[in-house]
């Protein structure tokens, strides 16, 4: 498996960290509700097929979100997360 | 020792260069360019190994990687190797093979007694018989069984030989060099393209080593000789005879095992192996196809082999078969008795079950089956039914020709399967199984040497045109383009056992008799016999295993289907697949400035994450580590100590949102921090439990640096770099690791501003530096840092200096504070420093722990919002419910704690849901007098004075503890800030 970094181009999966589902990607305010909250940090999709999750390029410390197909394994996509949620 | 089958002239073996080996003790003689079995075979040797379960003698069934029965054992002590397949291992000057599983020798071996009890013991027998009673399975009839049946045996001795791991890149992969694969690399590599040829083989060719059909006017070994030369020459072109492509992967990425010394006598001086991970962004498989035998009677005496292997011996290393029977249902059986007559071998009958054989041939054709074999420890006769009845004749070898099952393991690997053809009598690959992958020759079913130089063109230049690059002129040579007619045929009626696995033992009547007990699924039915389980994954015997099932069961073949093909497609050692991961390899050390220092003082290193940190540093006299962990902390307490604290991470954060940043991630303000100030920190994760703690020293207005715990430090950098880029992109902050570039070395005790001063060039860069306070200086000439922070509860600085410049400081440190009393100390004591004080390490923040469990609480700023806030406050993060952390000391001081210990109510039972909490770190106080622990007590704050009890069911520990404080000492905290 490989993973292109914008930073670094297409890169062995070895050098990545995974971290979970892009969903840590929507932090809700810190006063909403506590379901919000559970949303956040539990309740997550397992979905067959197309998937987008956050991965850590060590190397350069780029996070990226990565759209991938998890039956298939293709990579579909990789961008960076930042900008994404500021 | 003559080669007494050794046809003169005939072969690819090198006459002019003998090659002695022995074979269980005994010596002969073969040449440069024998495998074992064919050198084996040249000296009449027949009988190579003893079966599975039955004990059966076994001979070479083949002449490649498919072979079930001839496994050897090579080399001694810890590269001792089991289950080598006989026709891989290349012959070398001193070569010593031993059989295996046989006792006392493999011409008598004891256990063939299981071969007479055979009725007992088919498919499923040891889980009907050894179920009573239950005990014994583990202790009687396991090893018993294990003992019996079963392959090589392990040396039990570390392997420590050498293996390599590669990495290769090209444009396109070939797998296999036979007449397709060849001509896919030569169109492709006149192209341009990066191209590599891997080749199972130790010689490229494929099947036209070992039959030669003519291509273009040439002996197809000549022909491939020269398209070989072409390739050579070409810079784009790598070869990569003996090595083995075992997977396909994700993406265009292959497995493959390079034998590199394998058939090189010891000590070679290369490794043994290589394991290579092969990125192609297209791939040809060109594997060819492996023939299968046909299940009869006594199918699997040595002597039997298949009809392809028998020409191989032939043709290739010059092996005389002596009188041959070869049965066969296909054309290219009857190619094969062709062949072999034109070469002078004798074939005695041929024996074909279709209707319309034609029996013109130069040899004695029946129509007709095998029935049966006998000799005892090779075929002596050859029994088959046809028209006349049934004949008996005496010969050396049985060949059989079933048929051929096109080679595509690999294109199954990511989770595809193969379509049934029905024309062929076997299974086929579908476009488009892996991507990027293309097969093509025999192993897409195409089995004439014409359509398989046609199919290696046709795939080299679809995958040009995919890669944009130009296709050359490739013009195709001509060759035999024969018909290919098969009748199936899986097994013969009559009585006796007919083996389908050679290698398991497995025969058609376990297959029916899975069948009838009800595993009619092929996977069910695998299991069951384990059919396919051996080390060649079934590879000759699948398909027709299946076709049987599928004949039991009346679903025919396709709806049966296959079992799942997996990666490896043949056995890879470990040592290979693991290569470069062993000791440093698997677990790089990372050692800080000082560490030849304290080697050099006597220390014992521990490690500490990839760390070295010295555990203790012992004085002559000194007979336990306790006397000097004891000594240290009390020179600590009384007079100075030094310790390396390198290891911790750090992290310089800069920027005009520095602050800001630094607020959302710790629980406490940093924003407010004043330059010149350090301040503790307590970081949570965003479900509320705590992730890490350490200082964040502000140096300037927009610039800090913050420390991590040693263990957690890139956890932390990953965090950090993660809530920026997710969640604040745009601010104005940076952040870099620091860890390796600064070595920082503490002094603490009473005496501690002694020691600074003796390395501090002037002494009032830090005269008044409060506690929690930093201050540039210049140390012993250098520009560092002095931060005035305290692990242990003394008076403690903590000097940072460039990393080159660390042992340095260090050798200085300790040389004054050995002229102050004092000296250096290891983490032992410095354990002990924090328990007395309470300080908490990743003991205690072990992923589990909440802020209000750990006491800290109130350092969660009400002004902010902040990483892990709004989860910490959630119902059951926090409350009496909760175990909290409690100061633990035995009423009996001397009496010693144990981490990890559970605690109990005074008088309750030791069961889990009785537990009040654990214990996590224990120490013996010499400034108290006491052990010491800290651990997690439910509502623990609350119960401070009460008496609980330790109890540690692995040691056998029971121990009565006061709770109390989690500061044992000085709770005003009046010696670090004096």
């Amino acid at each position: 498996m490989r993973i292109t970094c914008p930073c670094c181009g297409t890169r062995d999966r070895r050098e990545f960290t995974y971290y979970g589902s892009e969903d840590y990607l929507d932090r809700p305010a810190a006063e909403a509700p506590a379901q919000a909250w559970d949303d956040y940090l539990h309740n997550r999709e397992n979905p067959a097929g197309e998937t987008r999750d956050l991965w850590y390029h060590d190397p350069c410390g780029c996070w990226l979100k990565v759209t991938r197909n998890t039956v298939t394994h293709a990579i579909i996509a990789c961008e960076p997360v930042a900008g994404a949620g500021a | 020792m003559r080669q007494s089958n050794r046809i003169p002239g005939k072969g690819r073996i090198d006459r002019e260069r003998p090659v002695r080996f022995s074979f269980d003790g005994r010596d002969y003689e073969g040449y440069q360019g024998d495998t074992l079995a064919s050198a084996l075979l040249a000296n009449g040797v027949r009988l190579m190994g003893r079966s599975f379960k039955y004990h059966r003698p076994r001979g070479v069934m083949t002449a490649g990687s498919e072979e079930p029965n001839a496994l050897v054992e090579v080399l001694e002590g810890g590269q001792h190797t089991p289950n080598v397949r006989a026709t891989m291992q290349e012959v070398y000057p001193g070569l010593a093979v031993r059989s295996q599983n046989r006792w006392p020798s493999l011409a008598f071996d004891a256990l063939s007694v299981n071969d007479r009890f055979s009725s007992f013991l088919s498919a499923g027998f040891y889980y009907k018989t050894f179920m009573w009673p239950r005990a014994w399975w583990e202790k009687v009839y396991e090893p018993l069984i294990r003992r019996a049946a079963g392959l090589g045996s392990l040396s039990g001795r570390h392997d420590d030989a050498r293996y390599e791991k590669a990495w290769a890149h090209c444009d396109l992969l070939v797998i296999g060099s036979g007449p397709a694969g060849l001509m896919a690399a030569l169109t492709a590599a006149r192209a341009g393209a990066d191209v590599i040829l891997a080749e199972e083989d130790r010689e490229m060719g494929g099947r036209l080593l070992a039959d030669a059909p003519e291509i273009g006017g040439q002996k197809g070994d000549a022909w491939a000789a020269g398209v070989l030369a072409e390739l050579g020459a070409l810079p784009n072109v790598r070869l990569m005879p003996r090595t083995t492509v075992t997977g396909a992967y994700d993406d265009g990425t292959f497995g493959g095992l390079e034998r590199v010394g394998l058939h090189l006598s010891a000590p070679a001086d290369v490794p043994r192996e290589c394991f290579w991970r092969i990125v192609a962004r297209r791939a040809i498989l060109a594997a060819g196809a492996l023939e299968r035998p046909i299940a009869h009677p006594d199918n699997d005496r040595p002597g039997v082999m298949m009809a392809s292997a028998l020409r191989a011996y032939a043709h290739r290393w010059g092996v005389d078969p002596g009188r041959v029977v070869l049965f066969g249902n296909n054309d290219s059986a009857l190619q094969t008795a062709r062949a072999l007559t034109s070469e002078g071998v004798r074939i005695l009958a041929y024996v074909d079950p279709r209707p319309g054989i034609a029996v013109t041939e130069e040899f004695p054709v029946y129509r007709g089956e095998v029935v049966g074999t006998t000799g005892r420890l090779g075929v002596k006769t050859v029994r088959f039914r046809h028209k006349g009845g049934v004949s008996e004749i005496a010969a050396e070898t049985l060949a059989l020709a079933g048929g051929w099952n096109p080679t595509l393991h690999l294109a199954c690997h990511t989770g595809a399967w193969p379509d049934w053809d029905a024309s062929l009598s076997a299974f086929v690959p579908r476009p488009g199984m892996v991507p990027g992958l293309t097969v093509a020759g025999a192993a897409a079913g195409h089995f004439s040497t014409a359509a398989c130089l046609e199919g290696g063109v046709a795939a080299a230049r679809a995958v040009l045109s995919e890669l944009e690059l130009k296709i050359p002129e490739t013009a195709v040579p001509q060759a035999e383009d024969g018909a290919y007619d098969i009748a199936p045929l899986w097994s013969v009626e009559a009585s006796g056992r007919a083996w389908l696995d050679f290698a398991n033992d497995v025969t058609t009547k376990d297959v029916a008799l899975a069948a009838q007990e009800g595993f009619a699924s092929v996977e069910h039915m695998k299991r069951y016999t384990a059919q396919g389980m051996a080390p060649d994954q079934g590879k000759s015997s699948n398909v027709a295993a299946l076709a049987i099932l599928a004949e039991a069961t009346g679903q025919g073949i396709p709806a049966t289907g296959t079992t799942t093909f997996r990666p490896p497609f043949v056995p890879v050692s470990i040592a290979a697949l693991g290569a470069g991961g062993r000791a440093k390899g698997f677990a790089p050390e990372r050692r800080t400035t000082s560490d030849p220092a304290s080697r050099r003082m006597g220390a014992p290193m521990i490690e500490a994450g990839m760390w070295f940190r010295p555990s203790y540093f012992p004085r002559e006299g000194e007979a336990t580590w306790r006397e000097a962990c004891d000594r240290e902390v009390t020179m600590v307490r009384q007079a100075v100590g030094v310790c390396d604290v390198s290891t911790l991470g750090k992290i310089d954060v800069q920027g005009s949102d520095a602050g800001r940043f630094l607020d959302f991630v710790y629980t406490n303000m940093m924003s407010t921090l004043k330059p010149g100030r350090v301040r503790y920190g307590l970081m949570l994760r965003d479900d509320g439990h705590v992730m890490d703690d350490g200082t964040c020293a502000r140096l300037s207005d927009r610039h800090f640096l913050i420390t991590t715990t040693t263990a957690a430090a890139g956890l932390v950098m990953r965090h950090l770099d993660f809530v920026h880029q997710a969640f604040c992109g745009d601010w104005d902050v940076r952040m870099m690791s620091v860890t390796e570039q600064w070595a920082q070395i503490v002094l603490t005790g009473p005496k501690a501003r002694d020691l600074l001063n003796a390395v501090l060039q002037d002494p009032a860069e830090a005269k008044d530096l409060p506690f929690m306070g930093y201050a540039p200086g210049c140390i012993l000439g250098v520009s560092g840092r002095v931060f005035r922070i305290s692990f242990s509860g003394e008076l403690g600085f903590e000097l940072a200096v460039p990393a080159r410049y660390g042992a340095d400081l260090f050798d200085r440190l300790v040389t004054s504070a050995r002229e102050l009393g004092g000296g250096p100390y290891g983490m032992e004591a410095l354990n002990v420093l924090r328990i007395e004080k309470g300080f908490i390490t990743h003991a205690e923040i072990h992923g589990r722990v909440t802020a209000f469990d750990i006491g800290m609480d109130r350092m969660m700023s009400p002004k902010k919002d902040c990483i892990g806030k709004a989860a910490s406050q959630r119902p059951g993060l926090r409350g009496p419910e909760r175990e909290q952390l409690v100061g633990l000391q035995p009423l009996e001081p001397q009496e010693a704690l144990t981490a990890g210990a559970h605690l109990y109510d005074r008088d309750a039972p030791a069961r889990s849901e009785d537990g009040q909490g654990y214990v996590t770190s224990v120490g013996y106080s010499p400034t108290l007098g006491s052990w010491l622990g800290l651990g997690f007590l439910k509502n623990g704050r609350a119960r401070h004075g009460q008496v609980v009890r330790l109890d540690d069911g692995l040691r056998g520990r029971k121990v009565l503890c006061r709770v109390c404080d989690p500061v044992f000492l000085d709770p005003e905290g009046g010696r670090m800030r004096g």
